[in-house]
């Protein structure tokens, strides 16, 4: 391959797009209303679009002929390098909204700088992205603050979610081999120095929701390793069904 | 606001440019939409540069096709390519878009900081396309393709859609 740190840098932001947008995909018909519903898998395609073209882009960068659908589909489970959080399941309406605050938050600040990337394709992406991930950001945040400083029953779950979810978020700002790599080349972001603005945002919007980040100190990681929850296999074998099923399928 | 971007289509292929809609929107034209970038005839090959309005816009393979077999019908070979830079911004549907969206049933963009007003639900300012009453408010900020939120007048009761500033 003619850069496998370029390839492995956007590999990373694509396969956390992916597995996001195939949960959020699972919600389809399962919304708690309509419009919920439809803002979900909304945001599911925005996530696959965005996934779209990275993976066109690093198709090109192989050796052998290779296609989006080749890298989307036919890979095991040690080959993804998502991070754990965008893995964990829709538990109830408060984990998927968790879920989505935490990545929104990152994705909206990963998108700011790596619309100054060196490469101008991703650069490009980022672009086109960052509106997109706009009214995510608006829309998961709305919804924590809302259930956060809602009910009494909302309040508890949405704190439960939070909890839980809490420990996946750290994840987010170990650098990879190939993330060093690209930091260096003025391609990649680096995004350990937005970790703090991260925990600024984050408190923010939960304080203001009356949710509380936990005490614990403890954070979860694998992902970015390839080494995932129980939860990536359940995922993949239904993401990955058709072509396992009628193996070289063409849409 | 005004955006200054490049845009280079040569003027004898717009009439059959204007005969392709979007799929999703059929009352708007893909010029009117403004993701058509460039278009050029070169060694016999026509040759179109689109942009998506949004990543995963369904659409777009639609369009694509569209284009090729508009060109088809002239007896033209045609090929469309993908742009993502300068990425697209509803600044460049054109007032006939806007103009056809309104009476289509689909409230035209704002401006930018006046669709975040209007899909916070902070200031009344999307006209219903029914009545044109401002007393209406937000139902949902994603409607029913990714370019639209859902509104509801609050005077003639009618919901409708609003195009999402991008």
């Amino acid at each position: 391959m003619k850069n496998k740190n370029l390839y492995n840098y956007i590999l990373g932001i694509a396969d956390n797009s992916l597995i996001l947008g195939q949960r959020l995909g699972e919600l389809c018909g399962h919304g708690p209303n309509l419009e919920t519903d439809i803002a979900l898998t909304n945001i599911s395609l925005d996530l696959l679009g965005q996934t779209r073209n990275y993976y066109q882009y690093i198709a090109r960068l192989h050796d052998k002929e290779k296609t989006e659908d080749d890298i989307a589909f036919l890979r095991s489970e040690r080959e993804y390098i998502n991070v754990l959080l965008v893995e964990q399941p829709n538990t109830h309406f408060g984990f998927v909204m968790a879920r989505q605050f935490f990545y929104d938050v990152f994705h909206l600040m990963l998108m700011e700088k790596l619309q100054e990337s060196k490469d101008e394709t991703l650069s490009a992406i980022a672009k086109k992205a960052i509106k997109e991930v706009s009214y995510h950001f608006r829309f998961s945040s709305d919804w924590v603050k809302r259930l956060g400083d809602g009910t009494k029953e909302s309040h508890y779950k949405m704190q439960e979610a939070v909890d839980e979810l809490w420990r996946f978020t750290d994840e987010f700002f170990h650098l990879t081999e190939a993330d060093k790599a690209m930091i260096e080349a003025g391609i990649g972001v680096d995004v350990s120095n937005f970790k703090e603005a991260y925990y600024i945002k984050v408190s923010e919007i939960l304080t203001e929701a009356t949710l509380s980040i936990g005490a614990s100190k403890y954070f979860q990681k694998g992902g970015k390793q390839g080494i995932h929850s129980e939860h990536m296999g359940f995922i993949l074998t239904e993401l990955q069904y058709m072509q396992r099923t009628y193996p070289n399928m063409k849409w | 606001m005004t955006i200054a971007t490049e845009q280079n289509i040569d003027q004898k292929l717009i009439s059959i440019l204007d005969t392709v809609t979007d799929p999703e929107i059929p009352v708007l034209t893909i010029l009117d939409l403004g993701v058509v970038r460039e278009a050029y005839e070169e060694n016999g090959l026509i040759n179109i540069k689109i942009t998506p309005t949004y990543s995963g816009c369904p659409a777009m393979d639609m369009i694509c096709d569209d284009i090729i077999k508009a060109f088809e019908n002239k007896g033209k070979l045609a090929k469309v390519t993908l742009i993502l830079s300068p990425a697209w911004t509803t600044d460049w549907i054109t007032p006939k878009g806007r103009e056809a969206l309104e009476k289509y049933g689909i409230a035209p963009p704002l401006e930018a900081s006046a669709d975040k007003d209007a899909l916070l639900g902070d200031k009344k300012i999307v006209k219903c396309t029914q009545c044109g009453s401002i007393n209406t408010k937000v139902i949902s900020q994603f409607g029913s393709t990714p370019c639209k939120a859902l509104f509801q007048c609050r005077d003639c009761k009618e919901p409708f859609d609003y195009f999402k500033c991008l």
